[in-house]
């Protein structure tokens, strides 16, 4: 199939303007006629289900969570772009635009991001609106604060939780929804297929929590807001529940998958503490602006470290290797998330890293303290530090913070054209669940901005133009398709539950997470991509004979839930190496360690591969098929990014 | 082993849990032991290490709510030695560390006990009362697009940080857990001060507090006696200031509106 990403003719700074009046409407009465499925309720799902449940739609939001209000965009920390210049220290929406574009490497659509750029002003006023309580000046208006690297104060925020603050904005609307009616909300359900017919998107079979009961649902055009799929490292920032089930059985029934080798590794997270670690926790960005980063210089003092025989303060500042500060003068400890990331992987691979596992790096805010006192510092940074402390049990005011990077968001998904409609007619992709505006690295306080435009001011166009322009006929849960789909569901159920193996879902996660951790996370090159190929191969060959699931398949089965996700896990992790096989290039979180400037850094080939990579699933055990959709960029130049 | 501690002592403890498999089938407290636990583990990687041991026994693995498991999404609920998320002040049971434990401790774990929070299995109970009160008017009633501009609406910031502190409740339960009438008034005056403070909020102000407090009581919480419990447990630290402004607006409604009989 040829890729068509439907970009509006005309100028970029005209497109969505142009194109919003060209889009065909559903009138009110027929609005009525439709049914919408939501698959997830974070903060692109919520927005989603409650803007299209006000224009009149029949909205049916579903979600794994006991409320919509768990979706993990409440876990988000700093803060939501927009080019408001309410700062006048020079935004706009072309820097806004022009800024995502050159952070996420070249690898992003224009007229994507110059959208997502326009429509940022709109959600600061829409969750002002709706009572979202963002941090505000002395005069009653409202703050900003400046955010990973950018040059200017465009950052909205609500203390260090403003995910939390737009997610209960996106929940209370979308509850107001389900109050009158418009919206019938599914909780505990966990979607496990899309039903298409005609080839159309047509419903999805969900699996009851609770009851175990499998259910399939009916409506004219189903939107995915399904979210990232970092946990294919096992350990990640992301939630434990945090899957990537929902794409992948969209993928395999026909929606192509983008870029699925573009993560991001965060550089500053707590580090893992041992075998039994569930998940990591994130230590904001901001603390870069005044922390510095060190190793011992020797791995003598490094060992001496690990075994508890010195403290980090025992260390002399002339035997300390401030190594970013050093490769970097010009940017120092402030070079972007994926610099800094790798930088720390390449201390702790020559054994200078410290903790008792090697695997961390120090985060010292001994001269600001010394410099502003311990109570400035707590003023800037003090709930960070509590977390910090409760977690590790070391006071970072006496002692520098052990970091080490993290798995924390997914830049790849389903690949979507400018509508947000993947290559399924009526299957809809939004938020960190599509690939659509952040190229191969994303800014920070970037995630939020993408999920509330998708919902609020996207979706809301582009569902009506093709309800409008095919007018799908009316299809329920007796058409055969639902039956076959749900049968698949139950099938699967029941071979996971017979299997009765020696080995739990959460091992298998595990040495899964491991294989891609180490082959295909910070730095990657083709003869580990290989291997690793073969390790996900024999790892899936013997999870469908191995794995063990307890109880039943009618009950509340956690151990059940996980294996379904684990399966799909490692499929994608397959997917993932041959995307990054077939990249050869390095370019923002996609490092090939064959690919780099003699000075070590990301060597991007856009002769070659400023492309989109869209893979085609082609049907159990075959490889698939790689389609390019070719970036073309008219409005930013190309320039090798340089920190030093 | 240990991350920050290399001399950290792994310690044996005895688990006194509640199973139940359904709503409607009785449940019991059953003992069970495990070993070998970091001091640095969060009290829900001690309950993975049960549910890996009880799995590979052939025993259904206890369930149990859990998710972000840093502090925010409200999803975990533990009442742990008959507290609230257990011994920790202003922590959740996510975030809840073995280090506060000690070798050969004995621990109980049940579900949060109220008539509008039953059980679905084992710990795991159901919270969807939040939701259906939230829906009954935890809310501004606006449309997405047609808004003022964010600072068409100056709100000082006094105002505007109290408004944030009653918005930070994650709607864990830990308030109704802990209170010995189960009521829900410290999660329903949370949300009702952050909406009555904010002047997005003020038009709908006594509709939505009379709706919220009809369906909380529909819903079968219990009546609120001032003790404070439910203040001293909060994981996030919603203050009881705010049960006195839900009072206040709750009067002030009653004495004025004519929207609700």
């Amino acid at each position: 199939m040829l890729l068509d990403s439907k970009i509006p003719e005309g100028p970029l700074a005209e497109k969505w303007e142009k194109h919003k009046f060209n889009v065909k409407l559903v009138n009110p009465a027929n609005k009525r006629k439709y049914d919408v499925i939501v698959v997830g309720t974070g903060l692109a799902g919520s927005s989603a289900a409650a803007s299209l449940a006000e224009l009149g739609y029949n909205v049916k939001a579903f979600t794994y969570h006991d409320s919509p209000r768990r979706a993990h965009s409440i876990a988000a920390q700093g803060g939501i772009n927009a080019a408001k210049n309410y700062q006048n220290d020079g935004d706009s929406v072309f820097r806004l635009f022009y800024d995502t574009v050159k952070g996420g490497d070249y690898r992003a659509r224009e007229a994507n991001v110059y959208r997502l750029a326009q429509v940022s002003v709109n959600i600061i006023d829409q969750c002002v609106a709706q009572g979202v309580p963002f941090a505000r000046e002395y005069g009653g208006l409202l703050a900003n604060r400046s955010f990973g690297g950018a040059q200017v104060s465009r950052t909205f925020y609500a203390r260090g939780q403003t995910g939390q603050q737009l997610l209960l904005g996106a929940y209370s609307a979308l509850s107001r929804q389900v109050a009158y009616g418009k919206v019938k909300l599914y909780t505990r359900s966990e979607m496990l297929d899309l039903v298409t017919v005609d080839g159309q998107a047509r419903g999805i079979v969900t699996r009851h929590l609770i009851t175990g009961e499998i259910e399939t649902h009916a409506a004219h055009a189903v939107v995915l807001a399904t979210g990232g799929y970092g946990n294919v490292f096992y350990l990640s920032t992301n939630a434990k529940y945090c899957n990537t089930t929902a794409a992948w059985r969209a993928h395999k029934k026909g929606a192509y998958f983008a870029n699925p080798c573009f993560t991001q590794i965060h550089p500053t997270c707590i580090p893992v503490s041992g075998d039994y670690q569930s998940k990591l926790t994130l230590m904001s960005e901001s603390l870069r602006n005044d922390g510095r980063v060190w190793v011992p210089k020797t791995v003598e003092t490094a060992e001496r470290l690990r075994k508890g025989e010195i403290k980090a303060t025992d260390i002399a500042e002339g035997d300390r290797d401030y190594f970013l500060e050093r490769k970097y003068p010009a940017f120092g400890n402030l070079v972007p998330r994926d610099v800094a990331s790798r930088n720390a992987k390449q201390m702790c691979d020559e054994g200078r890293g410290v903790g008792t596992t090697g695997l961390a790096v120090y985060l010292d805010f001994a001269e600001i303290i010394q410099r502003i006192g311990a109570d400035g510092v707590s003023q800037k940074y003090g709930n960070l530090f509590a977390m910090y402390e409760k977690i590790t049990d070391e006071d970072p005011y006496k002692l520098p913070m052990r970091i080490y990077p993290a798995v924390h968001y997914t830049m790849g998904g389903l690949w979507v054209d400018y509508n947000l409609q993947t290559t399924i007619p009526g299957l809809y992709a939004t938020g960190e669940c599509n690939f659509s505006d952040h190229g191969a690295n994303r800014l920070g306080a970037s995630a939020l901005m993408q999920g509330l435009a998708d919902g609020y001011f996207v979706i809301p166009y582009t569902i009506g133009d093709y309800l409008a322009a095919t007018a799908p006929k009316p299809v329920d849960t007796q058409h055969p398709a639902f039956a076959e789909a749900k049968a698949g569901v139950q099938a699967r159920t029941e071979q996971l539950l017979a299997i009765k193996g020696t080995r739990t879902p959460d091992q298998f996660h595990k040495a899964l997470g491991h294989v891609m951790w180490e082959y295909c996370g910070m730095a990657r090159n083709a003869e580990g991509l290989r291997f690793a190929k073969t390790e996900i191969q024999r790892l899936r060959k013997e999870f469908w004979s191995d794995v063990r699931v307890a109880g039943t398949g009618e009950e509340l089965n956690q151990t059940l839930e996980k294996a379904g996700r684990v399966a799909d896990f490692i499929e994608l992790g397959e997917l993932m190496i041959d995307d990054a096989l077939a990249r050869n290039e390095s370019c923002g979180g996609h490092f090939r360690e064959e690919y780099q400037t003699p000075e070590g850094e990301a060597l991007r080939d856009d002769e070659n591969f400023a492309y989109v990579a869209a893979w085609e699933y082609q049907g159990e055990n075959q490889p698939e098929k790689l389609n390019k959709e070719e970036l073309t960029f008219e409005n930013v130049k190309l320039t090798q990014r340089s920190y030093k | 082993m240990a991350g920050s501690n290399p001399n950290a002592k792994p310690m044996n403890l005895t688990l006194n849990v509640w199973r139940q498999p359904n709503r409607t089938t009785e449940g019991k407290i059953v003992e069970y032991k495990v070993k070998d636990i970091s001091p640095e583990m969060s009290f829900l990687e001690m309950l993975d290490v049960l549910n890996e041991d009880l799995l590979h026994a052939g025993q259904d693995p206890v369930a149990f709510d859990h998710d972000c498991r840093e502090g925010i999404c409200g999803s975990c609920d533990l009442f742990i030695n008959g507290r609230s998320h257990g011994p920790e002040k202003g922590t959740t049971t996510c975030q809840l560390h073995m280090r506060k434990f000690s070798d050969g401790d004995t621990i109980t774990i049940e579900p949060w006990r109220a008539n509008a929070f039953p059980v679905n299995k084992d710990l795991s109970v159901d919270r969807s009362a939040f939701d259906r009160i939230i829906q009954a008017g935890g809310y501004v009633s606006v449309n997405t697009g047609g808004v003022p501009d964010g600072n068409e609406i100056a709100i000082p910031k006094d105002i505007a940080d109290r408004a944030f502190e009653a918005a930070t409740c994650i709607a864990c339960g830990a308030c109704v857990a802990a209170c010995k009438n189960a009521s829900a008034m410290l999660f329903v005056s949370a949300k009702v001060s952050q909406l009555a403070l904010l002047p997005q909020g003020k038009p709908e102000r006594k509709t939505r507090v009379e709706n919220m407090i009809a369906q909380m009581d529909k819903e079968g919480f219990g009546a609120c006696s001032n003790i404070g419990s439910c203040a001293a447990e909060c994981p996030v630290g919603i203050s009881l200031e705010n049960i006195a402004i839900l009072n206040r607006e709750y009067i002030s409604a009653k004495a004025t509106s004519n929207n609700l009989a």
